[in-house]
């Protein structure tokens, strides 16, 4: 055991993007040639490596485990793989420069990991890895041992919250819908996550399958379901196959099925794929998806608890609800109930993008604050430039500025400033980022993913987005602040579903906090952060200017002027402010302002 | 039964009704534009809305079921306003060419244009511009016109059972379209058109006709098949220019293609106009007045029966004619001329 | 409709149309519902989609088809084996309803032993529908509670078509779905007042309501309140009419609002007759083929020209009312037929207009079923006969306190097999059947002349089975014509799997290819119904 050595290479998506592939074929190679036989080259997890360890921003990460001590390399491309072979695996001499600093430690040790846990320590293709960490044990005694009134008081006592976005106390939402008279209830798994940006569900299908199962087989119990369905992304090819894979395995094992665990209790399940409509994330939209009518959400009540999919009692959890549930199972309601805050119990799975140092998936306690999150785990702002924001909760989320950095993340904490949890995106944004471009930009998504259906979001985000975009554009006119408000308001007050409701966060929490920025572009006609091309003059600074030429050819409207290693000009009342010569300078000598 | 106070007033209903049953139960009205009785709520609009105690948000009536004990408001400075915002919000992608408009007088939007006030449009933007593509004889789409309140498409699914037409694309772009955009295919029986509440749907008949000025509107029964449906006809002197039906009779309000659309026969330049006689066999019709025709029918026919009996003259009453007429007729033959020799097409 | 006369001692549909939605089971034989009843087929929509279950039995695909739960395709001119079987089926099960047999019907006993020979497996080999779901029809419709069934001249234009109505009212019986809301036996009415017009007594063996010419008491009544003497001999029926005209007993004809020239099977025979006809009066709003027959033609009004009342399928009567002027000088059809009457019979003043409002009183005065009812309540709600007393609130569905037979009870008849009068041969070797589009009404006299209507379905064809297509060697929309032993016809092939091989379809609405020209005038004994649905033709691509 002592003489094995175990490399592990992340092969998920991310990971095979980066070249995971290329990587673990080196490997290979590389044993082969220097006749290494004790030798496992585990696909580690083929899994997303941000699953595994969250830190996608040092792909490809490789562990390599000799006399079962690990170590930790980052940014490894395949030509690096003949040293760490030969320094490491044969010479026992790790290659310290290329392995995993402070930071990479800070990242993870700042981590409460539950729902994380086992992503990247176990092979998500295989059922018996599963077993291994105690997998099906938590499904197995609610079955065995508990009634499913009593799994259900279980599950509200720890406390946990829908992690899809509503954070609905789950066990209360079940309550709801056992107590409907029915001959059939349904429990549906929501894997259609659908904000720009977000991963958290597919990582973990892709990385725990298994987990997300028995979350559901539980849940089914409680609720008394006998089918249940994933619905989930088509654009998520690795975790709808793992998915399948995992509902085979677990149907060969008995752990799906008729008689679950000797029981009379029967379950099946089925995957429904979604077409990457962002409103089939709403949970009325998705039931209409799953009856193959058009993705368009209906108006609550009733809710699905009561009259779901087929007009039958539904559950429907989001897949982070559902890989918690084996973890409280397992280890009890107290034990759950004792992280988090007062009223947001566990922990909260988030990825962590934008101008951040460190990039990736995390999973925190709840109440953690935004700076701890920011600048521990995040590392802080890219390039040290200033914080200036952070948006939390997807595209309808709203932007919290410097002055709450102190702010717990939980769900009270987030809606408390006009934002919300979402199902966890979190996009740092520093000085170089414009807050209307920003609302344009998440009005954008939201406009063209709005199902049409109801007037307020279909025809108001529309309007919203167009007086965002003539704000941006130099058009502003006095009052568009006051007007976007007033629609901003009524949109989120009369729209029919989750959709209509938060798409205007973006704006509301932008003006609430970065009104100036607003009145400059209105006002004066400029964008402080420089990024609204429309409100810019491009300008050559002549000490800097080598006369390349570059800008003149970038050029697409003639507007730039100079003869052959002389300083050039810019004709401002030709130019379109497109960027292309600030873009094509390797001088620095073009200016905007 | 339930009871419920909505704006003050104690409304006791049975279970199952909903909160916007309940309050036109109360004597209450709310704006709807994507309402229908006859069919499944919908909620889209977003008119209806009220403000029920305990809800955080204000809800559509039409969707929310009634409780025990629900206070409900009607009305309220938020409720108008936002119910304003969602009007001027439509009128914001309207073609404002109600002066042309064939459902000027009859459409929904207008009104609520009107009850709000709405002179000036705070959210002037883009509009669709859909182009038209219809070829059918009855029906005329113009999209540009259309709400979204959904109305066409649900009776079509739910009524109709045919599902001609359905929502197709996102956000703004989102439409109501029969499958892959394709023209309109279907049994034209024009429900749709009879629920669209804007000039979105219209009949192709009715274009250019008159729209208010001097239309009669006459409560009559459908003249085709044995369903017994309840029609309005429309007419203008003595041209009939649209048929419709209203929702609280016993066919609710729909109709068949023929029933809608086929009265084109009663103003035909077909019609018979004067009484014709033959003078002799093989010969050519001739005009003739009303006294000469009845004259003659009533000698000819009495003297038939005076020289071979009563037995030699028989009687086709007609199954499309009323009671009345078909009463006397076979009065007129076993009173008139003493014989039974009496039938109509009831086999045929 | 004599044939749920004898059952039940009154026909018409015994329940209502609003009643269709709380079906639970529906069997629809021998209608085309939606093409034909389309508002009537809302409701059955409606009941399947709050879970009812739908039988239809058809020959041809039918739209109704797309909302089936079972669909019995027979063979056309099998519907009674094909009903005897289900009832066979019911009866082998136990599924029959016993207190209701054993309350409420007679002659039971003999009824079961007449089914005898109809097994599921001889129905499966002369109907063509296989025997399981024959069994499968059966347990549907009765182990439903409440189940109705609707035909319409899909099972009456046949020589049996008396007796297929009184297998649809054994069926009825059997299952005990009678006498309540939401089931019944339901024929659906071809056209707007066909019921009025029977009810009117615009039959040759009854006054209004249904009353006996035979029956010297009738007869007393009537004499009575017409003051002359009637004559109790019963008249002859329209297709005894056309022999009558041939062969020179009948010499004078008065006809309005038919167009028999077209309508009637064997055209070419009844356009004979009426030429040899003495004299003909036609009176109608076109110069239909009949007018053009006639000696003296009248211009009648349309339904938007006059005050009266139609009578629905339901036993409705509801106002129509005038809404604008006749062309020229025609005139409303009461009008002309009050001035013939008082030329003929010399009573009445001739300046004095006819008053529908004083004749609906006077039908009200000699039908009890009507009696209840005036303009005055009819101005406010239409009202479904009987209605007894002017508070009673008019019936929705009948024989709620038992039948108007003698006994009270229903009574089972013995429905033995009877063949078409015309099979396929050698020579003739399809089977053509007639009927209705949706765009279509009739003869085409009126939707013919609506412009939207005749660009949608402009021309008449005959639909061709593939796979006898593929025989005839004929594409879709090529020329054929089409031969039976009376007459011929040319018109465009429809190659359609509508239609089940071995048998053809033409809807009877174009006068330049009449489906009639073709269709046997074979007569029903009882109900002197001809055979407009079941003939035999060759077809040849030309």
């Amino acid at each position: 055991m002592n003489s094995e050595i175990v490399v592990s290479v992340c092969m998920g998506t991310g990971g095979i993007a980066a070249g995971g592939d290329m990587v673990m074929q080196a490997f290979e190679k590389e044993f082969e040639e220097a006749g290494v036989s004790n030798a496992i080259v585990k696909e580690h997890t083929r899994l997303h490596k941000v699953g595994c360890r969250g830190f996608c921003a040092r792909d490809v990460l490789v562990d390599i485990s000799v006399g079962g001590i690990i170590s930790t390399y980052q940014y490894i491309q395949a030509d690096m793989v003949n040293r760490l072979v030969k320094d490491h695996c044969i010479g026992k001499r790790p290659v310290t420069e290329w392995m995993v600093g402070d930071d990479y430690h800070n990242f993870h040790d700042s981590q409460t990991k539950i729902v994380l846990h086992d992503l990247g320590k176990i092979d998500p293709e295989s059922i018996d890895e599963y077993i291994r960490v105690d997998g099906y044990k938590a499904a197995e005694k609610a079955l065995t041992t508990l009634s499913p009134a009593e799994v259900i008081d279980t599950v509200k006592r720890s406390g946990l919250r829908g992690r899809g976005g509503g954070g609905f106390p789950t066990g209360v939402k079940w309550g709801f819908c056992a107590a409907n008279e029915s001959d059939q209830y349904y429990i549906i798994c929501n894997a259609d996550e659908g904000d720009p940006g977000a991963f958290m569900d597919r990582s973990v299908v892709e990385g725990n399958p298994h987990a997300v199962l028995e979350g559901m087989i539980i849940g089914a119990y409680a609720i008394g379901a006998s089918i249940g369905y994933v619905y989930i992304r088509a654009e998520y090819p690795l975790a709808v196959e793992r998915l399948h894979m995992a509902i085979k395995d677990a149907n060969e094992r008995g752990f799906l099925g008729k008689n679950l665990f000797g029981s009379d209790f029967n379950l099946k399940i089925k995957v429904k794929l979604g077409a990457g409509a962002f409103v089939c994330g709403e949970e009325t939209a998705l039931i209409a998806s799953i009856e193959g009518e058009r993705g368009m959400p209906r108006a609550k009540p009733p809710f699905p608890a009561n009259k779901g999919l087929w007009s039958k009692p539904t559950i429907i959890n989001n897949v982070e609800t559902l890989a918690n549930l084996p973890h409280i199972l397992n280890k009890g309601a107290e034990w759950f109930a004792a992280i988090g805050s007062e009223k947001s119990k566990g922990t909260k799975v988030i990825a962590l993008t934008g101008k951040i140092r460190n990039t990736g998936l995390i999973e925190i306690p709840m109440g953690m604050p935004l700076k701890d999150i920011i600048f521990d785990i995040g590392g802080g702002i890219e390039g040290d430039k200033l914080f200036k924001a952070v948006q939390t909760g997807g595209p309808s989320g709203g932007c919290i500025p410097q002055q709450h950095i102190d702010l717990p993340v939980h769900y009270e904490g987030l809606a408390s400033v006009g934002s919300m949890m979402g199902s966890g995106g979190m996009v740092v944004l520093d000085e170089t980022d414009c807050m209307v471009n920003i609302s344009k930009f998440f009005l954008e998504f939201t406009q063209s993913e709005s199902c049409g259906k109801c007037v307020p979001c279909r025809l108001g985000t529309k309007r919203l987005l167009e007086i965002l975009t003539r704000i941006t554009e130099g058009e502003g006119k006095e009052g568009d602040i006051e007007l976007l408000q007033e629609l901003a308001e009524d949109v989120r007050d009369s729209s029919l579903c989750g959709l209509g409701m938060s798409a205007p966060n973006p704006v509301l929490s932008t003006i609430k906090y970065f009104r100036h920025e607003y009145e400059a572009h209105i006002k004066q006609k400029k964008c402080p952060a420089k990024v609204c091309s429309k409100l810019l003059t491009f300008f050559i600074r002549e000490d800097m200017c080598v006369g390349c030429g570059m800008c003149v050819r970038a050029c697409s409207v003639n507007a730039i002027t100079g003869e052959k290693k002389q300083p050039h000009k810019i004709n401002n009342t030709l130019c379109i402010q497109c960027g292309s010569c600030f873009d094509a300078c390797k001088f620095s000598a073009v200016l905007k302002e | 039964m339930l009871n419920l106070n909505i704006d003050g007033k104690d409304v006791a209903v049975a279970s199952g009704t909903t909160v916007l049953e309940a309050l036109r139960l109360a004597g209450l009205e709310v704006p709807t534009l994507c309402h229908d009785e006859r069919l499944k709520p919908f909620g889209a609009c977003r008119l209806c809305i009220v403000e029920i105690a305990g809800m955080p948000k204000p809800v559509t009536s039409c969707t929310t079921p009634a409780t025990d004990g629900m206070v409900v408001k009607t009305n309220s400075e938020r409720l108008y306003r936002l119910r304003k915002t969602t009007v001027e919000l439509l009128l914001s992608d309207h073609p404002n060419d109600c002066m042309v408009c064939g459902s000027s007088g009859d459409c929904t939007l207008q009104e609520l244009a009107y009850l709000y006030g709405i002179r000036e449009n705070r959210f002037l933007g883009e509009v669709r511009e859909h182009s038209r593509t219809d070829h059918n004889p009855f029906i005329i789409r113009d999209q540009n016109k259309c709400v979204m309140c959904g109305l066409c498409v649900r009776v079509c699914d739910e009524v109709q059972g045919v599902g001609a037409i359905g929502f197709s694309e996102r956000g703004f772009e989102a439409k109501v379209i029969p499958p892959f955009g394709h023209d309109l295919d279907c049994e034209f029986c024009g429900q749709c058109v009879s629920v669209c509440p804007t000039g979105a749907l219209a009949g192709s008949l009715w274009a250019g006709k008159p729209r208010s000025g001097g239309v009669v509107k006459t409560d009559t029964t459908c003249t085709y098949c044995g369903c017994g449906c309840n029609i309005t006809l429309s007419s203008h002197g003595d041209k009939v220019i649209r048929i419709d039906s209203v929702a609280d009779n016993h066919n609710r309000g729909w109709l068949c293609v023929k029933g809608r659309f086929g009265y084109e026969f009663i103003n035909s330049n077909e019609r018979l106009t004067t009484p014709l006689i033959r003078k002799k066999k093989g010969g050519e019709f001739e005009k003739a007045t009303w006294d000469e025709a009845l004259s003659f029918v009533a000698e000819k026919l009495s003297a038939i029966k005076e020289k071979h009996g009563a037995d030699s003259v028989a009687g086709l009453c007609s199954a499309r004619c009323t009671n009345e007429e078909n009463y006397l007729f076979q009065k007129l033959f076993r009173v008139g001329f003493g014989t039974n020799n009496i039938d109509h097409c009831a086999r045929y | 409709m004599a044939g749920l006369a004898a059952k039940f001692g009154s026909g018409a549909m015994t329940n209502s149309v609003a009643e269709i939605a709380d079906n639970d089971a529906l069997f629809v034989i021998g209608s085309n519902t939606t093409e034909n009843h389309p508002i009537i087929a809302l409701r059955m929509k409606e009941a399947v989609a709050k879970g009812a279950k739908l039988i239809v039995a058809d020959p041809r695909k039918i739209p109704l088809v797309k909302y089936a739960t079972l669909w019995l395709r027979h063979k056309p001119g099998t519907d009674s084996v094909l009903l005897n079987s289900i009832m066979k089926a019911i009866l082998a099960e136990g599924l029959e309803d016993k207190t209701f047999i054993n309350e409420q019907t007679q002659g039971y006993e003999e009824f079961v032993q007449s089914l005898d020979p109809f097994t599921p497996e001889y129905a499966e080999e002369m109907t063509g529908v296989p025997a399981k779901d024959i069994i499968e029809a059966a347990r549907i419709f009765a182990a439903a509670e409440n189940a109705g069934i609707y035909y319409a001249m899909g099972i009456t234009q046949h020589v049996m078509g008396t007796n297929n109505v009184l297998a649809v009212g054994n069926l009825a019986m059997l299952t005990g779905n009678l006498g309540k809301r939401a089931c019944g036996v339901n024929p659906l009415r071809g056209q707007n007042n066909v019921q009025g017009a029977c009810d009117m007594g615009g039959l040759p063996n009854v006054y209004p309501g249904y009353q006996k010419v035979d029956v010297p008491a009738v007869q007393e009544k009537f004499e009575k309140a017409w003051g002359v003497p009637l004559s109790g001999k019963i008249g002859m029926p329209a297709t005894v009419m056309t022999g009558a005209m041939l062969e020179g007993s009948l010499k004078g004809m008065y006809i309005f609002g038919e167009n028999p020239a077209m309508s009637d099977p064997n055209t070419t025979h009844s356009v004979k007759a009426f030429e040899s006809l003495e004299f003909l009066v036609v009176q109608d709003i076109f110069m239909t083929e009949t007018a053009q027959l006639a000696d003296v033609v009248l211009p009648g009004a349309s339904f938007a020209e006059k005050e009266g009342t139609f009578t629905s399928s339901e036993r409705r009567i509801q106002r129509v009312r005038k809404a604008i002027n006749s062309p020229g000088q025609a005139r409303s059809d009461l009008a002309i037929i009050d001035q013939l009457y008082k030329r003929i019979t010399g009573q009445g003043d001739l300046e004095i207009a006819a008053d529908p409002v004083a004749i609906f009183d006077e039908i009200a005065g000699l039908w009890a079923g009507v009696a209840g009812m005036s303009y005055g309540r009819l101005e406010k709600n239409s009202l479904q006969w009987p209605c007894l007393t002017e508070d009673h609130p008019g019936t929705e569905y009948l024989f709620k306190d038992g039948f108007n037979t003698e006994s009270g009870k229903a009574i089972f008849s013995q429905v033995p097999y009877v063949a078409s009068k015309e099979l396929p041969d050698k020579e003739y070797p399809f089977v053509l059947t007639t009927g209705r589009q949706l765009f279509h009404y009739h003869t085409g006299t009126m939707t013919r002349r609506s412009s939207g209507l005749n660009k949608v379905a402009p021309e008449p064809f005959v639909e061709v089975n593939p796979a006898d297509a593929k025989i005839l060697g004929v594409n879709n929309g090529e020329k054929l014509t089409v031969t039976s032993r009376r007459g011929q016809i040319k018109l465009k092939a429809k190659v359609s799997k509508i239609v089940p091989p071995n048998v053809v379809f033409i809807p009877f609405h174009y006068s330049e290819a009449a489906a009639n020209l073709l269709t046997n005038d074979a007569m029903d004994p009882v109900c002197k119904i001809m055979e407009a649905k079941v003939c035999a033709v060759k077809i040849e691509k030309r």
